[in-house]
């Protein structure tokens, strides 16, 4: 009998080491003469324990981790004779942290093979795209809207009426198009999905081109994931061969195909407009809207935009579960989203749960604070361009409305962690400088403002008139998001603002006493 | 890493090869850097005159984007991560770690030849910051010793 063992490829495990415990694991069976079955999935997302090797029991996976090579031997010879290990974690399924969650974008994640699709439909894959082929267009999209599927990628807006909108945009070529530019600091879920279950993706996107009459699709992944790269080309691959893309898929009438396309280090491009610009193989400048991609989007026509997560929930949706999918979540909030903690936190990782999870329980529960040791005293939500959030407003619930009556936002769903050794105005004044860095130049507040605002901000950190360089940035900051084009410019007084608010002691003012309930 | 010398045919044969493709620009920038480690001059009018646009044009998205390079890169290139996930791990003072410790600061190719030292803006590694890729390679949980082990085997 051989050994069937488990060692993600996902990036975040080879960051720290999983290759070298692999060759090692591989080196040390050859020397006992002891058959291994390797499999190289995804991670399950519980990063402080990468690399983590599972090994298949009877009862289930047993989790072993953080693992390195030298662990190996004595790590064989308690799995051989089913002893005890310090790294042993026991079944997978039961850590605490993996129970708490609800798993339905995640739930292959870290589990099948994602180069295999049969291991893929084995654990459920393509039987929402079977039942998708033998419905109606329209009974397709009905299905979107009634699970209230909103674009996970961070606006939020209803996925089934954008949907509608490119059904409806009369016939001729119209284009799907998967945004992966995930650059929003914080944030890995879609990476994570991409080298973990890429056939998802590939479905979903296969799905919502029957639903709208698309033919082909793109799927525009950012340079900086060069492993998310090769696993959807791979995945690609695969599923032309097996008649799942191309011409008539899975003997129907329908044909659809994804090209995989690679940015060149632009976050603008995550911005959907500007991600079309680049596409069309031009520089990534945003596109002044209307008219709307639905309408006229890629080399103008209509398209559909959404993140990669928003596909990916697609199948389960067609599967039957539009009910149960709309069961999950809070208020407009329908389903899970996917948390990514990271930054200075102990127990740092991608958390799928149903929304309405408070700030606090994330940070505190299940991050179990910094890593540092020392007090939490920051935390940014939703990327570079969301806002820094002090401890009183850690009651507030994940929702996309909660997060917004807080001058806040949900995001890609990215939660950074900040110990008490952090200066609240060096990090305002690099939103700014980041803005500068990133600004794709086409509008003045975001272009200009931007160096205008680290420039502000600069001066008040040395003290030069405080009170009214304030009264400069709260204006500048005030142009920027009622005059700029996109969410770039538009959103980044956010953290400067929060920073402002929430920590005016960092920025030479008197500390304020903040209310924690509204 | 590997680069062919530039070579005008070879830089023909790789645009030829994709011009079929919808708004290509890009994908010959990539594949020309890909082939050379950088996008040379000579090769902004030939993928113009391939692709019906002008010099300009060509010129403007080359230099939009950051990865795009117009002259050759070190024998490694190191990213470093300087997104906010990784500063909140200690990322701004390994940052400083490494611009002494190569001499260099970032966008530039120490003297050697050896090191690029480029900024990265999320790696996606934020659970394990803070991270830093050298050329393909990823790398988290870094600390000054870890890094200055990396930098040793780059330029040996």
């Amino acid at each position: 009998m051989s050994l069937r063992v488990f060692i993600p490829r996902d990036s975040g495990a080879l960051a720290v080491g999983a290759d070298e415990v692999a060759a090692a694991l591989l080196e040390h069976a050859h020397a006992r003469d002891l058959p291994v079955d390797l499999v190289r999935p995804g991670s399950r997302g519980l990063y402080w324990l990468e690399p983590m090797l599972e090994v298949d029991t009877p009862e289930g996976r047993v989790a072993y981790g953080p693992v390195t090579p030298a662990d190996v031997p004595a790590l064989l010879d308690a799995i051989l004779s089913d002893g005890t290990h310090p790294l042993k974690q026991g079944l997978t399924e039961q850590i605490p942290w993996l129970k708490r969650q609800t798993r339905l974008t995640f739930a292959r994640c870290g589990i099948v093979d994602p180069r295999s699709i049969d291991d893929y439909r084995a654990h459920g894959g393509y039987r929402g795209l079977e039942r998708a082929l033998k419905m109606s267009s329209d009974a397709i999209i009905d299905d979107v809207v009634k699970s209230g599927l909103r674009g996970r990628g961070g606006a939020g807006f209803p996925t089934g009426t954008k949907w509608r909108t490119v059904a409806q945009a009369g016939r001729g070529q119209k284009y799907i198009c998967c945004n992966a530019d995930e650059g929003d600091s914080g944030t890995f879920a879609d990476r994570m999905l991409m080298e973990g279950d890429p056939f998802m993706i590939i479905e979903g996107m296969t799905i919502a081109g029957i639903a709208v009459g698309a033919t082909k699709g793109y799927i525009y992944i950012r340079s900086e994931y060069p492993h998310a790269v090769e696993a959807m080309n791979a995945a690609i691959e695969a599923a032309r061969r097996t008649g799942y893309l191309g011409e008539h898929i899975c003997h129907s009438t329908d044909s659809f195909d994804i090209e995989v396309r690679v940015g060149a280090g632009a976050y603008i491009c995550g911005e959907e407009t500007s991600m079309l610009e680049s596409l069309e193989g031009k520089r990534g400048t945003v596109r002044a809207k209307p008219p709307l991609p639905a309408h006229k989007g890629l080399f103008g026509r209509p398209t559909v935009i959404n993140n990669v997560l928003t596909f990916s929930a697609v199948p389960y949706i067609l599967d039957g579960g539009a009910q149960a999918y709309a069961d999950c979540g809070m208020g407009k909030s329908r389903g899970t989203k996917p948390i990514q903690l990271g930054g200075n936190v102990k127990h740092g990782g991608l958390f799928e749960v149903a929304f309405g999870i408070t700030l606090g329980e994330l940070v505190d529960e299940i991050g179990g604070g910094t890593l540092s040791g020392r007090p939490v005293r920051a935390v940014q939500v939703g990327g570079p361009l969301g806002a820094y959030f002090p401890r009183a407003l850690f009651d507030t619930p994940f929702d996309y409305e909660a997060f917004a009556a807080r001058s806040g936002m949900v995001g890609h769903g990215g939660v950074v962690v900040f110990d008490d050794t952090v200066d609240m105005a060096k990090q305002a004044r690099f939103a700014m400088e980041f803005c500068a860095h990133e600004s794709c130049g086409k509008c003045t507040p975001c272009r200009i403002g931007s160096t205008r605002g680290a420039e502000t901000v600069d001066k008040i950190i040395t003290g030069d008139r405080p009170a009214a360089n304030i009264a400069v940035l709260e204006d500048l900051c005030n142009t920027m998001k009622f005059g700029s084009l996109c969410a770039l410019g538009g959103l980044t007084p956010i953290p400067v603002l929060s920073a402002l608010t929430h920590f005016p002691e960092d920025f030479g003012l008197a500390p304020r006493r903040l209310q924690a309930a509204e | 890493m590997q680069y062919e010398p530039w070579e005008p045919a070879r830089a023909s044969e790789i645009i030829a090869g994709l011009t079929h493709k919808e708004g290509a620009t890009l994908l010959m920038l990539q594949a020309l850097q890909e082939a050379f480690g950088y996008v040379p001059q000579g090769a902004e009018p030939m993928i113009a005159q391939a692709l019906n646009l002008s010099r300009a044009e060509v010129h403007g998205v080359l230099t939009f984007y950051p990865d795009f390079r117009r002259a050759p890169p070190g024998r490694h290139v190191l990213k470093l991560c300087r997104a906010e996930a990784c500063q909140a791990a200690g990322g701004d003072a390994l940052a400083a770690h490494v611009e002494t410790r190569l001499g260099v600061t970032f966008g530039a190719t120490t003297a050697d030849g050896a090191v690029t030292l480029e900024p990265a803006y999320c790696l996606g590694l934020c659970a394990t910051a803070p991270s830093a890729m050298i050329n393909e390679r990823v790398v988290g949980r870094l600390d000054a010793g870890k890094l200055d082990a990396l930098l040793a085997e780059a330029q040996r």
